[in-house]
């Protein structure tokens, strides 16, 4: 992106309007994933396997088929193994095994037959009447005990090219990088300290079960709605492992009630339309609660080993770290992400990072918001706050002093551009509850964090209608208010009010490929595509009302929603605003429609300071959050109040994964908890208001500035509520979550 | 197994159906009435995403068989615009962004509805508590309590 | 000829070389230049690869321009929530 087409002065930009789809929302008329019916429908139900690790011997279906409100079963059988495509291999057959379990159960909850029956009751039903039979394998959830050399094997064979020899083949994949001697880096220190961390997996909790309603034909065409943050990659996936043709297959995406990165896969959407393909009839398929927790999402959990350098003045004399993720029973987890952002705000001589993708039998590991990320920043943040601790320095003054800047070298290879890490920290130094005084009992902690983010493929069209008004589509399903974004960001090139712009998320048979919400792409990647969507409009615009004063298209510039002539030789003619052109477009060479696509290169990297408040209860060992500030940097804030929306949500489900939230696996491998009552999310009375900060430090690479804001805002709180409880408790804490039963212990070793 | 015939009173509307005695109340308005703004998170009475009121009592509907609601009263997240005028809270929750994806906003405008009904002036923590069993996963809930509050102060200043 | 840099990881796989030379006018010609000198680096590019040129980092584009003594970094494929 030339800098000549950044713009820094803003007419809709930067306002804060209603959002476009907020009636709806309010009044209980959005349409959301399992919200949709269609005539004839039959209800899907998935049977799961009870073990963690088992031999599926065999899947007796014939009891079930028999009964008379059975229209379908389908087991592994009725899917895509040997498409007349390419066949399935990669990522591709790691889903299909995970949708559909083949020779083996891999986890508590893993699929293995579903029934599509006349009622969800008589679904749920018959479930029972399939009989399975299992040989029980040895399993491991652990991480550090996966790696072990006595562990089961899950997959032989999954391992990379990346693994060194000798290792468990449960490791799947190794990362190392880094600069400088860091052994040359720990001579140089005054005070060294090497520790270690274990965080839990979490899940990324949306309140939006997975839903869909699908239907397909034998003649291998398909209509499918679902609940999604993207609808191609559904498309793509469910047309592999199914076995017919992409485009004859039409996803829509519903409302979606969250995702974070739970909602870029598929796992009951193939099956609806393998179940529909069998019955001939729609299917609708709606997880439960229990099913949500046990067959989807999760969040890596980690096992961590830290060693940091320091000089008496704060500096950072070396850094490394080790980061083994277990990412559930198929390659993926994000050990390569973990390490790379673990020291990536910080300028840094000597750095070595080392990240492992580890196997286990839990459910497929997915993405949640900065996937990777977070795990490693409480490790690292937790062990620079410990130094501070004990050469007494400040620990803003010391992330100062380390802080990188446009130029640094970060820990991941590349020189940065320009980036807002350190006006973040100046930002807290100078805000009032950096300097607010503490109660006894209370803690502070303070984090940094960074996250890479993403653009991804993109395509957007807009088009006018004869009244001057505009339709947008777009393609990245809207997750937090990111149609008024897309608006505001075309109001201000077309130059007409945000209301007069409808922002529809398009089908995928309505316009071309667009990567999935996530990656904190969507204001950056999509918005990008709608400013050049819109340029491209306004180019026609302004041709049009060339031709009507038959001057040269050169000499018309696009101002404030008019064409006006301008140059020493365009002449003098009255501005045309934008509806006086469209009221004539059938008749001066017809609709008038922008379109862009494209894969944005420029999503610019970004930074986030946290400072947070944390009471400890010694006679309970509960934790009580007093007071948070998150400080990030923006680029450019679009919608001010979504953004600081993101920046509270993040902070939030932070302030869960630090204090409450873990997957409890029993020694028989099950799941402990699978319901909201036993894996608590944080609810209004856990949390105080949540201040926030926005920075705007513009990304080169957006128009506009923007840098995406959806990840960021949950690296850091890991670590700051870290420090803040292992000052207020004064004992270090190094594994999550800090329940009260663990801060107890460790307040009991402690004395 | 034989179905219950229900007659009941939903958002006003005399309403009727045919339900199995294991379908909750939130199965019967979604199934049977097609008024699907009451949500499922979780089927066990934990996100409150389902929340309704019956004869002026918060529940969630998941947890309420359609079979115990005969001759009730039900008030849904459909019911609380009063014809094209938006409810004050649905108003400030759209004006506050008291809202990301949406999904848990039905049954906490109930919710909170449900609050200013019995307490017209709630402290912030009171608030919290109250929608304590309304689970959110987007906002951190910051923006949720500002807009149940000053809609309070707002409906206490034109009553 | 642009130097590009490697991840660490990497060296096992190029003999020991953790920068490596080569003559690219696009990210596309640059990974196909890579592969030709160390064929064992197929693996880590099929498994995906982003490419930083002057610290902007391409996720996925193979037409991206390399300026001539431009600074490039070889990264494992970011991936997003």
């Amino acid at each position: 992106m030339a800098l000549d087409d950044r713009k820094s002065e803003f007419t809709f930009v930067g306002t804060r309007p209603n959002r476009p789809d907020g009636l709806d929302k309010v009044t209980g008329r959005a349409k959301f994933g399992a919200d949709m019916s269609a005539p004839g429908m039959l209800h899907g139900a998935i049977l799961r396997s009870p073990h963690a690790h088992a031999r599926i011997v065999k899947i007796d279906t014939s009891k079930a088929e028999a009964h008379k409100d059975v229209k379908a079963v389908v087991t592994r059988a009725d899917f895509a193994d040997v498409p007349f495509k390419p066949g399935l291999e990669g990522e591709f057959w790691n889903v299909l095994e995970n949708v559909m379990a083949g020779e083996k159960a891999l986890y508590d909850g893993h699929a293995v037959a579903a029934i599509a029956a006349t009622s969800a009751l008589a679904a749920r039903d018959a479930l029972k009447l399939i009989k399975v039979k299992y040989e029980v394998l040895p399993h491991v959830t652990d991480v550090d005990k996966a790696m072990a050399s006595d562990a089961p094997v899950i997959r032989e064979g999954a391992a990379d090219y990346s693994v060194p020899e000798g290792m468990h083949p449960n490791v799947v994949r190794y990362h190392e990088s880094g600069h400088g001697d860091v052994e040359a880096g720990f001579a140089e220190a005054d005070l060294i300290i090497e520790d270690s961390f274990v965080t839990e997996a979490t899940h990324q909790g949306y309140i939006e079960p997975h839903a869909c309603l699908g239907m397909l034909g034998n003649d291998g065409k398909g209509e499918l709605w679902c609940t999604t943050q993207g609808h191609w990659i559904a498309q793509k996936t469910c047309a592999a492992l199914l076995g017919i043709e992409t485009s004859q297959l039409r996803v829509t995406a519903s409302e979606i009630g969250g995702g974070f990165g739970g909602k870029t896969t598929v796992f009951i959407e193939p099956v609806a339309l393998a179940l529909s393909r069998k019955a001939n009839r729609p299917v609708k398929v709606v997880m439960t609660r229990s099913e949500v927790f046990r067959a989807t999402g999760p969040t890596s959990s980690a096992s961590m080993d830290i060693k940091i350098g320091m000089k008496k003045d704060g500096t950072i004399s070396a850094a490394q770290g080790v980061f083994r993720l277990q990412g559930g029973a198929f390659p993926g987890a994000p050990g390569d992400m973990t390490a790379m952002c673990a020291f990536a705000p910080y300028n840094l001589t000597n750095v070595k990072q080392v990240g492992y993708d580890v196997m286990a039998n839990r459910p497929k590991q997915a993405a949640y918001r900065a996937p990777g990320a977070p795990m490693g920043a409480f490790a690292v943040e937790s062990v620079i706050d410990e130094l501070c601790k004990k050469l007494e320095l400040d620990p803003v003054d010391v992330r100062l002093k380390n802080a990188a800047y446009e130029g640094t070298k970060a820990s991941y290879g590349p020189r940065y551009e320009r980036i807002g890490l350190v006006e973040t920290l100046e930002a807290a130094k100078a805000h009032p509850h950096y300097s607010a005084p503490l109660k006894p009992g209370q803690g502070r902690g303070i984090s940094c964090g960074f996250w890479f983010n993403h653009g991804g493929e993109t395509s957007v069209s807009l088009s006018l209608s004869e009244d001057g008004s505009a339709q947008l589509m777009v393609g990245t399903p809207d997750i937090g208010g990111s149609r008024a974004s897309m608006a505001l960001m075309a109001a201000e090139v077309l130059g007409i009010p945000y209301e007069n712009i409808r922002v529809t998320i398009a089908d995928t048979a309505t316009l071309g490929y667009n990567d999935v919400s996530h990656g904190s792409r969507v204001t950056y990647a999509s918005g990008l595509a709608t400013i050049k969507a819109a340029k491209h409009a306004v180019e026609k615009l302004c041709e049009r009302a060339a031709a009507s004063w038959g001057i040269p298209t050169d000499a018309v510039k696009w101002e404030n929603g008019c064409a006006v002539p301008s140059g020493p030789n365009a002449g003098d003619f009255d501005p045309r605003p934008l509806a006086d052109i469209t009221a004539h477009m059938g008749s001066t060479g017809g609709p008038i429609s922008g379109h862009f696509e494209a894969t944005p290169e420029g999503a610019g990297v970004s930074f986030g300071t946290h400072i947070v408040d944390a009471e400890v209860d010694p006679e309970t060992g509960k934790t009580a959050i007093t007071r948070y500030t998150v400080i990030q940097d923006a680029g450019k804030a679009i919608h001010p109040t979504y953004v600081e929306g993101q920046y509270q949500g993040g902070a939030a489900q932070g302030i869960g994964w630090a204090l409450n939230e873990e997957y409890i696996y029993g020694e028989d491998g099950r799941l402990q908890n699978s319901i909201f009552l036993d894996y608590r999310i944080p609810v209004a009375s856990d949390l105080p208001m949540i201040d926030t900060v926005i920075v705007e430090v513009p990304n080169p690479g957006h128009p506009f500035g923007v840098r995406g804001v959806g990840e960021t805002g949950i690296v850091p709180p890991l670590a700051a509520i870290a420090n803040a409880v292992s000052h207020a408790a004064g004992v270090r804490m190094r594994q999550l979550p800090m329940s009260p039963p663990r801060i107890l212990a460790a307040l009991k070793d402690n004395g | 197994m034989s179905k219950f015939h229900v007659s009941t009173t939903v958002n006003g509307d005399s309403v009727e159906y045919l339900c199995d005695p294991r379908e909750t109340l939130l199965d019967c308005l979604r199934d049977k009435l097609n008024l699907t703004g009451a949500k499922e998170g979780c089927g066990t009475g934990d996100c409150g995403a389902c929340s309704v009121s019956v004869d002026g009592r918060l529940v969630c509907s998941c947890l309420m068989l359609g079979v115990e609601t005969d001759g009730k009263q039900i008030e849904t997240v459909e019911g609380i615009a009063d014809g094209d005028v938006l409810h004050p809270l649905q108003q400030k929750f759209i004006e506050h962004a008291a809202l990301q994806c949406g999904i848990c906003t039905p049954g906490i405008l109930v919710a909170a509805k449900s609050l200013l009904e019995k307490n017209p002036n709630p402290t912030e923590e009171e608030t919290r508590y109250w929608l304590a069993g309304n689970l959110c996963r987007c906002t951190g809930y910051d923006k949720i309590i500002r807009a149940v509050m000053e809609t309070a102060e707002e409906l206490r200043e034109a009553s | 000829m642009v130097e590009v840099h490697l991840w660490s990881g990497l060296r096992s796989l190029t003999g020991g070389q953790q920068v490596v030379e080569v003559e690219a006018k696009t990210t596309g010609d640059l990974l196909r230049e890579l592969v030709k000198l160390h064929p064992q680096l197929q693996a880590p590019i099929d498994a995906g690869v982003s490419i930083a040129i002057d610290g902007r980092v391409i996720a996925s584009g193979l037409t991206e321009p390399i300026p001539v003594g431009s600074e490039i970094y070889l990264m494992q494929r970011l991936r997003g929530g």
